[in-house]
Protein backbone atom coordinates (compact mmCIF):
# COMPACT_ATOMS: atom_id res chain seq x y z
CA UNK A 1 0.00 0.00 0.00
CA UNK A 2 2.83 2.58 0.84
CA UNK A 3 4.34 1.81 -2.73
CA UNK A 4 1.24 2.49 -4.11
CA UNK A 5 1.27 5.86 -2.30
CA UNK A 6 4.28 6.36 -2.90
CA UNK A 7 4.34 6.46 -6.36
CA UNK A 8 1.38 8.24 -6.79
CA UNK A 9 3.00 11.06 -5.35
CA UNK A 10 5.84 10.53 -6.50
CA UNK A 11 3.84 11.63 -10.28
CA UNK A 12 1.90 14.11 -8.81
CA UNK A 13 4.70 16.27 -7.32
CA UNK A 14 8.00 14.96 -7.46
CA UNK A 15 8.31 14.27 -11.10
CA UNK A 16 5.13 16.79 -11.96
CA UNK A 17 5.15 16.01 -15.57
CA UNK A 18 4.54 19.65 -16.66
CA UNK A 19 6.85 21.39 -14.44
CA UNK A 20 9.48 18.73 -14.12
CA UNK A 21 9.17 15.83 -16.79
CA UNK A 22 7.77 19.14 -19.39
CA UNK A 23 5.60 16.36 -20.85
CA UNK A 24 2.19 17.95 -21.89
CA UNK A 25 3.36 21.62 -22.38
CA UNK A 26 1.12 22.48 -25.18
CA UNK A 27 -2.38 21.81 -23.50
CA UNK A 28 -0.43 23.86 -20.21
CA UNK A 29 -0.13 26.88 -22.40
CA UNK A 30 -3.02 26.60 -24.25
CA UNK A 31 -5.80 25.78 -22.55
CA UNK A 32 -4.82 27.37 -19.38
CA UNK A 33 -6.09 30.92 -19.96
CA UNK A 34 -9.35 30.24 -18.30
CA UNK A 35 -9.90 28.14 -15.06
CA UNK A 36 -12.97 26.09 -15.63
CA UNK A 37 -11.54 25.37 -19.40
CA UNK A 38 -7.76 24.09 -17.51
CA UNK A 39 -10.55 21.66 -14.68
CA UNK A 40 -11.86 20.21 -17.51
CA UNK A 41 -8.89 19.56 -19.50
CA UNK A 42 -7.23 18.17 -16.40
CA UNK A 43 -10.11 16.09 -15.82
CA UNK A 44 -10.52 14.61 -19.50
CA UNK A 45 -6.31 13.80 -19.78
CA UNK A 46 -6.47 11.86 -16.04
CA UNK A 47 -9.16 9.98 -17.18
CA UNK A 48 -7.43 8.48 -20.90
CA UNK A 49 -4.51 8.38 -18.12
CA UNK A 50 -5.67 6.05 -16.26
CA UNK A 51 -8.32 4.31 -19.23
CA UNK A 52 -4.82 3.92 -21.41
CA UNK A 53 -2.64 2.93 -18.22
CA UNK A 54 -5.09 0.18 -18.16
CA UNK A 55 -4.99 -1.29 -21.93
CA UNK A 56 -1.78 -0.96 -22.23
CA UNK A 57 -0.18 -2.85 -19.39
CA UNK A 58 -2.16 -6.18 -20.67
CA UNK A 59 -1.18 -5.34 -23.96
CA UNK A 60 2.95 -5.20 -22.67
CA UNK A 61 2.50 -7.99 -20.60
CA UNK A 62 0.64 -10.64 -22.30
CA UNK A 63 1.27 -10.15 -26.35
CA UNK A 64 4.32 -8.06 -26.78
CA UNK A 65 6.88 -9.55 -24.28
CA UNK A 66 5.65 -12.93 -24.89
CA UNK A 67 6.45 -11.89 -28.51
CA UNK A 68 9.42 -10.26 -28.04
CA UNK A 69 8.02 -7.09 -29.97
CA UNK A 70 8.79 -4.10 -27.17
CA UNK A 71 10.26 -2.55 -29.90
CA UNK A 72 6.79 -2.50 -30.91
CA UNK A 73 5.52 -0.42 -28.25
CA UNK A 74 5.76 2.76 -29.01
CA UNK A 75 3.32 2.49 -32.60
CA UNK A 76 1.39 -0.01 -30.11
CA UNK A 77 0.79 2.41 -27.39
CA UNK A 78 0.01 5.62 -29.77
CA UNK A 79 -2.62 3.54 -31.74
CA UNK A 80 -4.12 2.43 -28.73
CA UNK A 81 -4.55 5.80 -27.24
CA UNK A 82 -5.76 6.92 -30.04
CA UNK A 83 -8.47 4.02 -30.51
CA UNK A 84 -9.35 4.76 -26.99
CA UNK A 85 -9.71 8.62 -27.11
CA UNK A 86 -12.25 8.40 -30.44
CA UNK A 87 -14.23 5.52 -28.73
CA UNK A 88 -14.47 7.69 -25.66
CA UNK A 89 -15.65 10.71 -27.80
CA UNK A 90 -18.14 8.93 -29.17
CA UNK A 91 -19.28 7.26 -26.01
CA UNK A 92 -19.70 10.23 -23.68
CA UNK A 93 -21.42 12.04 -26.75
CA UNK A 94 -23.89 9.05 -26.64
CA UNK A 95 -24.27 8.71 -23.38
CA UNK A 96 -24.00 12.37 -21.32
CA UNK A 97 -23.76 15.09 -23.75
CA UNK A 98 -23.31 17.63 -21.27
CA UNK A 99 -20.30 16.68 -20.28
CA UNK A 100 -19.08 16.00 -24.04
CA UNK A 101 -19.93 19.25 -24.71
CA UNK A 102 -17.94 20.06 -21.66
CA UNK A 103 -15.12 18.31 -23.04
CA UNK A 104 -15.55 20.33 -26.66
CA UNK A 105 -12.52 20.02 -29.06
CA UNK A 106 -10.30 19.02 -25.79
CA UNK A 107 -11.30 15.43 -26.04
CA UNK A 108 -10.23 15.32 -29.69
CA UNK A 109 -6.55 17.12 -28.81
CA UNK A 110 -5.40 14.33 -26.08
CA UNK A 111 -4.31 12.13 -28.47
CA UNK A 112 -1.43 14.17 -29.29
CA UNK A 113 -0.66 14.57 -25.70
CA UNK A 114 2.38 13.79 -24.46
CA UNK A 115 1.16 13.28 -21.26
CA UNK A 116 -0.83 10.39 -22.17
CA UNK A 117 2.09 8.60 -24.04
CA UNK A 118 4.49 9.66 -21.57
CA UNK A 119 2.60 7.83 -18.90
CA UNK A 120 2.32 4.23 -20.79
CA UNK A 121 6.12 4.80 -21.55
CA UNK A 122 7.11 5.50 -17.75
CA UNK A 123 4.64 2.14 -16.68
CA UNK A 124 6.94 0.01 -19.35
CA UNK A 125 10.28 1.41 -18.42
CA UNK A 126 9.42 1.37 -14.81
CA UNK A 127 8.06 -2.13 -14.92
CA UNK A 128 5.54 -1.25 -12.80
CA UNK A 129 2.78 -3.94 -11.81
CA UNK A 130 -1.07 -3.48 -12.71
CA UNK A 131 -1.89 -1.71 -9.79
CA UNK A 132 1.17 0.66 -9.72
CA UNK A 133 0.51 1.70 -13.87
CA UNK A 134 -3.03 2.56 -12.34
CA UNK A 135 -1.63 4.52 -9.39
CA UNK A 136 0.76 6.14 -11.85
CA UNK A 137 -1.83 7.32 -14.09
CA UNK A 138 -3.95 8.97 -11.48
CA UNK A 139 -0.91 10.63 -10.03
CA UNK A 140 0.43 11.88 -12.86
CA UNK A 141 -3.34 13.09 -14.31
CA UNK A 142 -3.35 14.51 -10.78
CA UNK A 143 -0.39 16.50 -10.98
CA UNK A 144 -1.04 17.71 -14.73
CA UNK A 145 -4.58 18.77 -13.10
CA UNK A 146 -2.94 20.49 -10.64
CA UNK A 147 -0.82 22.73 -12.26
CA UNK A 148 -2.97 23.61 -14.89
CA UNK A 149 -5.77 24.99 -12.18
CA UNK A 150 -2.95 26.95 -10.68
CA UNK A 151 -1.49 28.07 -14.07
CA UNK A 152 -5.19 29.09 -14.94
CA UNK A 153 -5.96 31.12 -11.90
CA UNK A 154 -2.58 32.88 -11.92
CA UNK A 155 -3.21 33.84 -16.27
CA UNK A 156 -6.68 35.42 -14.85
CA UNK A 157 -5.06 36.98 -12.52
CA UNK A 158 -2.41 38.09 -15.50
CA UNK A 159 -5.04 39.27 -17.88
CA UNK A 160 -5.75 41.99 -15.18
CA UNK A 161 -2.04 43.41 -15.23
CA UNK A 162 0.13 45.83 -17.27
CA UNK A 163 3.05 43.88 -18.69
CA UNK A 164 5.26 44.82 -20.71
CA UNK A 165 4.12 44.65 -24.51
CA UNK A 166 7.25 42.17 -25.71
CA UNK A 167 6.53 40.03 -22.69
CA UNK A 168 2.61 39.25 -23.41
CA UNK A 169 1.20 36.10 -23.93
CA UNK A 170 3.86 33.56 -24.12
CA UNK A 171 6.65 35.14 -22.82
CA UNK A 172 5.35 35.95 -19.00
CA UNK A 173 3.36 32.78 -19.46
CA UNK A 174 6.74 30.79 -19.23
CA UNK A 175 8.44 33.11 -16.54
CA UNK A 176 5.09 32.03 -14.34
CA UNK A 177 6.27 28.47 -15.27
CA UNK A 178 9.35 29.14 -14.27
CA UNK A 179 8.47 30.49 -10.64
CA UNK A 180 6.10 27.40 -10.05
CA UNK A 181 8.73 25.03 -11.09
CA UNK A 182 10.98 26.58 -8.51
CA UNK A 183 8.60 25.82 -5.95
CA UNK A 184 8.00 22.31 -7.24
CA UNK A 185 11.69 21.54 -7.45
CA UNK A 186 11.29 21.81 -3.46
CA UNK A 187 9.48 18.54 -3.66
CA UNK A 188 12.38 16.67 -4.88
CA UNK A 189 14.10 14.40 -2.67
CA UNK A 190 10.56 14.10 -0.35
CA UNK A 191 10.50 10.22 -1.02
CA UNK B 1 14.40 26.48 -57.64
CA UNK B 2 13.25 30.36 -55.69
CA UNK B 3 9.96 28.52 -53.72
CA UNK B 4 12.25 25.80 -52.80
CA UNK B 5 14.69 28.15 -50.91
CA UNK B 6 11.67 30.16 -49.73
CA UNK B 7 10.30 27.38 -48.25
CA UNK B 8 13.31 26.09 -46.75
CA UNK B 9 14.27 29.63 -44.97
CA UNK B 10 10.64 29.96 -43.42
CA UNK B 11 11.30 27.54 -41.06
CA UNK B 12 14.55 28.84 -40.00
CA UNK B 13 13.45 32.41 -38.42
CA UNK B 14 9.89 33.62 -39.68
CA UNK B 15 8.05 30.45 -38.61
CA UNK B 16 10.73 29.00 -36.66
CA UNK B 17 8.77 25.88 -34.85
CA UNK B 18 10.07 26.44 -31.28
CA UNK B 19 10.08 30.69 -30.66
CA UNK B 20 7.16 31.06 -33.48
CA UNK B 21 4.26 28.58 -33.53
CA UNK B 22 5.79 27.36 -29.90
CA UNK B 23 5.49 23.78 -31.61
CA UNK B 24 7.48 20.97 -29.73
CA UNK B 25 8.04 22.64 -26.60
CA UNK B 26 8.22 20.10 -24.34
CA UNK B 27 11.66 18.26 -25.68
CA UNK B 28 12.65 21.42 -26.67
CA UNK B 29 13.12 22.17 -22.52
CA UNK B 30 13.65 18.59 -21.69
CA UNK B 31 16.92 18.13 -23.65
CA UNK B 32 18.41 21.21 -23.55
CA UNK B 33 20.40 20.50 -20.33
CA UNK B 34 23.52 20.11 -22.42
CA UNK B 35 24.31 20.67 -25.73
CA UNK B 36 25.02 17.01 -27.10
CA UNK B 37 21.54 16.38 -25.81
CA UNK B 38 20.22 18.91 -27.83
CA UNK B 39 22.72 17.92 -31.06
CA UNK B 40 21.24 13.92 -30.13
CA UNK B 41 17.23 15.14 -30.14
CA UNK B 42 17.48 17.33 -33.14
CA UNK B 43 19.67 14.83 -35.23
CA UNK B 44 16.51 12.24 -34.93
CA UNK B 45 13.99 14.77 -35.16
CA UNK B 46 15.43 16.23 -38.49
CA UNK B 47 15.57 12.27 -39.37
CA UNK B 48 11.70 11.39 -38.28
CA UNK B 49 10.47 15.16 -40.15
CA UNK B 50 12.23 14.42 -43.57
CA UNK B 51 11.02 10.75 -44.26
CA UNK B 52 7.49 11.33 -42.90
CA UNK B 53 7.31 14.78 -45.29
CA UNK B 54 8.96 12.40 -48.12
CA UNK B 55 6.53 9.33 -47.80
CA UNK B 56 3.80 11.60 -46.62
CA UNK B 57 3.98 13.69 -49.99
CA UNK B 58 4.45 10.61 -52.03
CA UNK B 59 1.23 8.91 -50.71
CA UNK B 60 -0.67 11.76 -50.31
CA UNK B 61 -3.05 11.31 -53.98
CA UNK B 62 -3.91 7.71 -52.33
CA UNK B 63 -4.73 8.45 -48.60
CA UNK B 64 -8.38 8.80 -47.88
CA UNK B 65 -8.51 12.00 -45.71
CA UNK B 66 -10.32 10.61 -43.20
CA UNK B 67 -8.40 8.20 -42.13
CA UNK B 68 -4.89 10.64 -42.99
CA UNK B 69 -4.65 10.71 -39.48
CA UNK B 70 -4.24 7.97 -38.14
CA UNK B 71 -1.83 7.20 -41.10
CA UNK B 72 0.51 9.80 -40.43
CA UNK B 73 0.87 9.13 -36.96
CA UNK B 74 1.88 5.26 -37.72
CA UNK B 75 4.44 6.23 -40.68
CA UNK B 76 6.09 9.04 -37.90
CA UNK B 77 5.86 5.93 -34.92
CA UNK B 78 7.71 4.03 -37.57
CA UNK B 79 10.75 6.18 -38.27
CA UNK B 80 11.08 6.91 -34.47
CA UNK B 81 11.33 3.29 -33.76
CA UNK B 82 14.13 3.05 -36.46
CA UNK B 83 15.22 6.02 -35.26
CA UNK B 84 15.23 4.53 -31.25
CA UNK B 85 16.72 1.37 -32.14
CA UNK B 86 19.42 3.03 -34.43
CA UNK B 87 20.01 5.17 -31.07
CA UNK B 88 20.48 2.17 -28.81
CA UNK B 89 22.51 0.09 -31.23
CA UNK B 90 25.18 2.90 -32.06
CA UNK B 91 25.43 5.34 -29.19
CA UNK B 92 23.71 4.10 -26.05
CA UNK B 93 25.04 6.67 -23.59
CA UNK B 94 22.70 9.31 -25.97
CA UNK B 95 19.99 6.99 -25.89
CA UNK B 96 20.09 6.61 -22.13
CA UNK B 97 19.63 10.25 -21.52
CA UNK B 98 17.37 11.37 -23.74
CA UNK B 99 15.70 9.07 -21.83
CA UNK B 100 11.45 8.85 -23.04
CA UNK B 101 11.96 11.32 -25.11
CA UNK B 102 12.84 9.74 -28.12
CA UNK B 103 10.23 7.39 -28.09
CA UNK B 104 7.59 10.99 -27.09
CA UNK B 105 9.16 12.17 -30.54
CA UNK B 106 5.84 10.86 -31.67
CA UNK B 107 3.75 13.08 -30.60
CA UNK B 108 5.85 15.76 -31.29
CA UNK B 109 3.44 18.00 -32.75
CA UNK B 110 5.99 19.92 -35.24
CA UNK B 111 6.05 16.37 -37.13
CA UNK B 112 2.54 15.64 -37.41
CA UNK B 113 1.86 19.32 -37.63
CA UNK B 114 4.29 19.45 -41.07
CA UNK B 115 2.96 16.21 -42.42
CA UNK B 116 -1.00 17.31 -42.03
CA UNK B 117 -0.47 21.07 -42.99
CA UNK B 118 2.56 21.07 -45.63
CA UNK B 119 3.50 17.71 -46.70
CA UNK B 120 0.01 16.10 -47.74
CA UNK B 121 -0.68 19.41 -49.79
CA UNK B 122 2.76 19.77 -51.60
CA UNK B 123 4.93 18.03 -53.82
CA UNK B 124 7.84 15.90 -52.71
CA UNK B 125 10.40 18.58 -53.56
CA UNK B 126 8.95 21.27 -51.74
CA UNK B 127 7.53 18.75 -49.04
CA UNK B 128 11.80 18.23 -48.39
CA UNK B 129 12.54 21.82 -48.40
CA UNK B 130 9.63 22.33 -45.74
CA UNK B 131 11.25 19.36 -43.50
CA UNK B 132 14.81 20.65 -44.12
CA UNK B 133 14.04 23.98 -43.11
CA UNK B 134 11.78 23.39 -39.72
CA UNK B 135 14.14 20.72 -38.84
CA UNK B 136 17.28 23.36 -38.82
CA UNK B 137 15.09 26.12 -37.41
CA UNK B 138 14.22 23.37 -34.35
CA UNK B 139 17.80 22.67 -34.47
CA UNK B 140 19.15 26.08 -34.44
CA UNK B 141 16.51 27.40 -31.30
CA UNK B 142 17.40 23.86 -29.11
CA UNK B 143 21.29 24.71 -29.71
CA UNK B 144 20.50 28.75 -28.56
CA UNK B 145 18.80 27.44 -25.54
CA UNK B 146 21.33 24.27 -24.50
CA UNK B 147 23.88 26.58 -24.79
CA UNK B 148 23.03 29.10 -22.61
CA UNK B 149 21.93 26.14 -19.80
CA UNK B 150 25.08 24.55 -20.26
CA UNK B 151 27.31 27.32 -19.89
CA UNK B 152 25.42 29.54 -17.13
CA UNK B 153 24.32 25.83 -15.42
CA UNK B 154 27.75 24.08 -15.21
CA UNK B 155 29.90 27.13 -16.01
CA UNK B 156 32.11 25.63 -19.04
CA UNK B 157 30.44 23.83 -22.70
CA UNK B 158 31.22 21.04 -23.99
CA UNK B 159 30.45 19.00 -27.14
CA UNK B 160 30.99 15.12 -27.34
CA UNK B 161 33.42 15.22 -24.01
CA UNK B 162 35.63 17.75 -25.83
CA UNK B 163 35.68 21.00 -23.77
CA UNK B 164 34.76 23.96 -25.34
CA UNK B 165 35.51 26.93 -22.87
CA UNK B 166 34.86 27.62 -19.91
CA UNK B 167 34.43 30.47 -17.43
CA UNK B 168 36.88 31.09 -14.50
CA UNK B 169 34.39 32.03 -11.95
CA UNK B 170 31.15 30.35 -12.92
CA UNK B 171 33.30 27.29 -13.50
CA UNK B 172 33.61 26.78 -9.33
CA UNK B 173 29.89 28.75 -8.68
CA UNK B 174 27.99 27.50 -11.30
CA UNK B 175 24.28 28.23 -11.44
CA UNK B 176 22.64 24.91 -11.02
CA UNK B 177 19.16 26.78 -11.40
CA UNK B 178 19.68 26.83 -15.25
CA UNK B 179 20.44 22.81 -15.28
CA UNK B 180 16.59 22.45 -13.29
CA UNK B 181 13.40 22.42 -14.98
CA UNK B 182 12.71 26.11 -14.17
CA UNK B 183 15.64 27.38 -15.90
CA UNK B 184 14.37 26.02 -18.82
CA UNK B 185 11.27 27.44 -18.91
CA UNK B 186 13.09 30.85 -17.41
CA UNK B 187 15.60 31.04 -20.51
CA UNK B 188 12.73 29.98 -23.03
CA UNK B 189 10.70 32.78 -21.65
CA UNK B 190 13.51 35.44 -21.79
CA UNK B 191 14.15 34.44 -24.87
CA UNK B 192 10.95 35.16 -26.73
CA UNK B 193 10.77 38.71 -24.99
CA UNK B 194 13.79 39.60 -25.96
CA UNK B 195 13.51 38.11 -29.96
CA UNK B 196 9.77 39.92 -29.82
CA UNK B 197 11.86 43.19 -28.23
CA UNK B 198 14.22 42.51 -31.08
CA UNK B 199 11.52 42.20 -33.69
CA UNK B 200 12.58 39.08 -35.02
CA UNK B 201 9.28 37.36 -33.90
CA UNK B 202 5.89 39.79 -33.95
CA UNK B 203 4.37 40.61 -30.66
CA UNK B 204 0.95 38.93 -30.10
Amino acid sequence: MSNILTIFVGMALINNFVLVKFLGLCPFFGVSKKLSNAASMGLAVTFVMFLASAVTWPITHYILAPLEAEFMSTVTYILVIATLVQIMELFIMRTNYGLYSAFGIYLALITTNCAVLGVTLVNARESFSFIESLASALGAGAGFALVLVIMSGIRERLGMSDIPKSMKGLPVAFLVAALLGLAFSGFSGMV
Amino acid sequence: MGKWFKEFAKGLVVSNPIFVLALGLCPSLAVTNSLDNALGMSAAVIFVLLCSNVLVALIRTWVASIVRIPVFIVIIATFVTMVSLTFEAYVPALYESLGIYLPLIVVNCIILGRAEAFASRNRLSLAVADALGMGLGFMLALIIIAVIRETLGSGSLSLFEHVLFSLPVLKEQPVSLFLLPAGAFLVIGLLLAAFRRMGLIKNE
